[in-house]
């Protein structure tokens, strides 16, 4: 296999892998859209998570692989075929490239076997692969329109039910959604955009010194990859415990009235649309407490995360989104520096 | 030996080239050059504009296929080329999803098809040279793919000529290696040039690699760095460098790390600084100073998207149906949906017993992407009274597009010229920066503006949008097509320009921004056959509406 960039070795951009690793503690934190300027690494550092996370206990044999520990989730066929034998995966981080064709999004007849057995079979499709793991889209806002209605429909269920070729298939596709693009070559559209959880801007470092060490850094990597991977080794296997003690963290992080409080005014003050940024707001600062080895949330937590969690739910001013950052900060600044 | 022998060395590394211009013989002896410098047997693939997903990235091998030889897969022509270089003609044209999905192949040096049934990864360590021959603002290769390749060049402009042996230079490239200060010096002089992008210093490392190759050694001099500025990092300028080099900002409390740039690092960066300035373009100088825009530094939105479909829409998938009457048949769907029923069906000696109920089509999305341009006068007369208020009513106008999803241009005019200052876009944050940062003053060349109006409508609707045109004036006109002085020749021009867009049947408005209600305007909007709406009495909200209503 190629060896991958290391997670730890990313110079800067520390808002997008904040996000990320949020993302890997509390999947239900719902997603991560990384937006900005080109050659900045998003897309790096999404396939380097890839590397970095945990192995997660998987059902043997099953296609979807469903968690062992929640059999009432567990997809028809495992039931069916009563599997309960627990093996050790790898979270699937997989790719939606671009060209990418419904058949193989969603899942459709298996042509070898019908073309040479005769069979009628459903071969899974990248929604399959992608349950319980990751789902990437590199330009997501170049993505054909039906491709993106499709995703919104199964991201909002955690379900993808397949009416095709005679075939009547549902199965589970509960997966984080990880977009990445540059909004100078399109808007995303709003509904997907609320698909996302967290959004993050991802600029060029301007500081020089960052940028010297981001480029030799990947300059180190193309010429000796194994080395590279070698050299950051400790630091990737530290990074992954503490993802994994985040997670056994989580469930009993505490979080105390008053900072509901604090979230529950940034929301009004700022005029968020439901719910749904409050909610994420929370889960998103519970996961960074978790994180950092706190056993509660502080407030402090909520304030390094509203802008990723709140950025892309701001009422829209379709002219203004570059300042929607701006408007988080200040947001905070007046409600909680006074 | 010109850059291409840089590429000849090392072209996945450094992605390729852009050459700007129009055909001639400059671009056929570099390309020739190219070819014969590339080791022998590599593959060299010409990529048609028009090229389908299927071929470009690959597919169900259908001929196989239907054999009866089980799923067999057809690699793409960026697969197909792996190692070697793929060659795009009028890339200024080029469909954005075929160029993202070059830039991806560039990217990650490989091919993952998920596509008519198929997974598969191919290596497609690429180089793409791209003949960019666009013209006019609005013509311009996709920013995210110009990004991905080392060098832009035109043929034409003297080159620096480089020595050595191809070959030996391959052999010997992953021996090189780069002293720290040219690291730095690279990085320094591409923040100092106002590059953005990380890759461009990227490039210039791996242009300097092959440079120093090239001449048989294992480290990178100054020498090999200053052509890698002058070649990768100039065109790419965006600022001239502050005049004198920044001393660095004193820090006492910070202890030097590695990171920082070492004494004497200062040398090296005015070195390669002082090559890539050589290299700028004059007139890039020119407009910098003047604190202009340079339209072409891959900033841009892309022109009115040319989809892979033409006129006919996008594919949204298929659906049953019948295939005749101009509709496409969805080949491998229609089998996909016999194929259940073949032990149930009559064959009659084929191998496939296909019934019309089987039959697939490409469902099509049909076009309905309008784009809305607006024509925005700039005279003194304009911007004594009302350029603010008309900005916005713009912007507002502007917010309206974005609910309804559509693309928005800008043109000015203002003087003797009419400026496309923002190409058809649906990035609107851009636009309200275009439009805030627009000048005021001097003549009203009406007639200049609605030229370029009715020209950009026209390169629209062969592309298969909808355009609209709004027009904001008072109507004055005073400078005519010839760009002369003169009311009455100006007002004649003008009317003349507004009947073409009448006769092409645009949906056009013409809003009146005048302190009283103008005659002059009223009759450019009936001569638009457009709708006319004096701004005293309009209110920018009810402008809004208007555009909506379909003017």
């Amino acid at each position: 296999m190629r060896e991958t960039f290391p997670f730890s070795a990313i110079a800067g951009q520390e808002e997008m892998k904040r996000a990320l690793l949020i993302a890997a503690v509390d999947p239900s934190v719902g997603g991560v859209l990384a937006f900005g300027d080109r050659g900045t690494g998003k897309s790096t550092a999404v396939r380097a998570l890839a590397a970095l996370l945990p192995p997660m206990q998987a059902i043997a044999g099953c296609r979807y692989h469903c968690d062992p520990a929640q059999p009432d989730a567990a997809c028809d066929e495992c039931r069916a075929a009563g599997r309960s034998e627990a093996t050790s995966a790898r979270v699937p981080v997989v790719d939606l490239p671009l060209g990418a064709t419904e058949d193989r999004v969603v899942g459709a007849l298996d042509l070898e076997r019908a073309l040479v057995r005769g069979e009628k079979a459903f071969e899974p499709g990248l929604l399959a692969r992608a349950n319980r793991g990751f789902l990437y889209i590199d330009e997501v806002n170049l993505l054909e329109d039906h491709l993106v209605d499709l995703l919104i429909d199964v991201a909002a269920s955690g379900e993808n039910v397949v009416e095709r070729e005679g075939l009547s298939v549902r199965h589970p596709a509960r997966f984080v959604l990880v977009g990445s693009g540059n909004p100078e070559e399109g808007e995303l559209r709003p509904q997907l955009l609320d698909r996302f959880g967290l959004s993050v801007e991802v600029r060029t470092p301007e500081d020089i010194a960052t940028r010297i060490l981001i480029v030799r850094r990947r300059d180190q990597f193309d010429r000796d990859p194994a080395g590279v991977a070698a050299e950051w080794r400790a630091a990737e296997d530290g990074l992954r415990d503490s993802i994994v003690a985040a997670r056994s963290r989580i469930g009993g992080v505490e979080v105390p009235d008053d900072v509901l409080e604090d979230a529950a005014k940034l929301c009004l003050r700022l005029g968020t649309d439901g719910l749904r940024g409050e909610l994420t707001l929370m889960r998103a600062a519970r996961a960074l407490a978790a994180l950092s080895g706190a056993d509660r949330v502080e407030r402090a937590h909520v304030v390094q995360i509203a802008p990723s969690a709140l950025r892309h739910r701001l009422r829209r001013d379709p002219l203004d989104d570059a300042v929607s950052t701006t408007r988080v900060s200040r947001a905070v600044e007046e409600l909680f520096t006074a | 030996m010109s850059a291409a022998a840089l590429l000849a060395v090392d072209p996945a590394g450094l992605g390729g080239a852009v050459l700007r211009g129009p055909p001639g013989p400059a671009r056929d002896r570099w390309l020739d050059e190219l070819r014969a410098l590339l080791p022998h047997g590599v593959p060299f693939r010409r990529i048609p504009l028009g090229i389908g997903d299927d071929r470009l990235l690959g597919g169900l091998d259908l001929g196989a296929t239907l054999l009866g030889h089980g799923v067999r897969a057809q690699r793409g022509v960026l697969a197909e080329a792996d190692g070697g270089v793929v060659l795009l003609a009028s890339a200024e044209r080029l469909p954005a999803h075929t160029a993202a999905s070059i830039a991806g192949a560039l990217e990650a040096g490989e091919i993952r098809m998920e596509r008519d049934g198929i997974t598969r990864r191919d290596p497609a360590r690429i180089a793409a040279i791209l003949f960019d021959e666009g013209i006019g603002p609005d013509e311009s290769v996709p920013p995210s793919l110009l990004d991905r390749l080392a060098f832009r060049l035109d043929p034409r402009e003297p080159a620096p000529e480089l020595e050595g042996d191809v070959l030996a230079a391959r052999a010997l490239l992953p021996r090189v290696s780069v002293p720290a200060e040219l690291v730095e010096a690279l990085c320094q002089t591409a923040a100092a040039l106002g590059i953005d992008s990380l890759r461009a210093p990227l490039f210039a490392l791996r242009a300097a690699r092959a440079a120093a190759a090239l001449a048989g050694r294992t480290m990178v001099d100054a020498d090999d760095a200053a052509l890698a500025g002058r070649l990768v990092l100039a065109p790419r300028a965006t600022a001239l460098p502050a005049p004198p080099p920044e001393p660095p900002p004193p820090e006492p409390d910070q202890a030097p790390s590695e990171d920082e740039p070492e004494p004497g690092a200062g040398t090296m960066d005015d070195i390669v600084l002082q090559a890539a300035l050589a290299a700028l373009p004059p007139d890039l100088l020119a407009r910098l100073a003047g604190g202009g825009r340079d339209t072409r530094t891959g900033n841009q939105g892309r022109s009115g998207v040319l989809r892979r479909q033409g006129t006919r829409g996008r594919p949204a998938g298929v659906r049953p149906g019948d295939p005749r009457g101009g509709n496409r048949l969805a080949l491998l769907d229609t089998i996909r949906a016999a194929l259940p029923f073949q032990r149930l069906r009559e064959h009659h000696g084929l191998a496939l017993a296909i019934r019309p109920g089987d039959l697939r089509i490409v469902r099509r999305q049909p076009r309905t992407e309008s784009t809305t341009i607006f024509l925005v006068d700039a005279s003194g007369s304009q911007a004594l009274g009302r350029l603010a208020e008309a900005k916005g009513a713009v912007q507002l106008l502007l917010a309206d597009c974005y609910v309804r999803r559509d693309q928005v241009a800008l043109i000015a005019f203002r003087g003797r010229t009419a400026e496309l200052v923002l190409p058809p876009t649906r990035a609107l944050a851009r636009a309200k920066r275009s439009l805030a940062g627009l000048p005021g003053g001097g003549g009203t060349p009406l007639a200049l503006g609605l030229d370029a109006g009715f020209a950009l409508a026209d390169s629209i609707r062969r592309r298969g949008g909808t355009p609209a045109i709004v027009v904001l004036t008072d109507g004055s006109a005073n400078v005519g097509r010839d760009g002369q002085g003169g009311r009455p020749a100006a007002e004649r021009d003008a009317e003349a320009a507004a009947r073409q867009i009448r006769a092409a049947g645009y949906r056009a408005l013409l809003v009146d921004s005048s302190m009283r209600p103008a005659p002059a305007a009223r009759r450019i909007a009936e001569a638009m056959g457009g709708r006319y709406v004096p701004l005293p009495f309009a209110g920018a909200s009810a402008i809004s509406g208007l555009v909506r209503s379909g003017a």
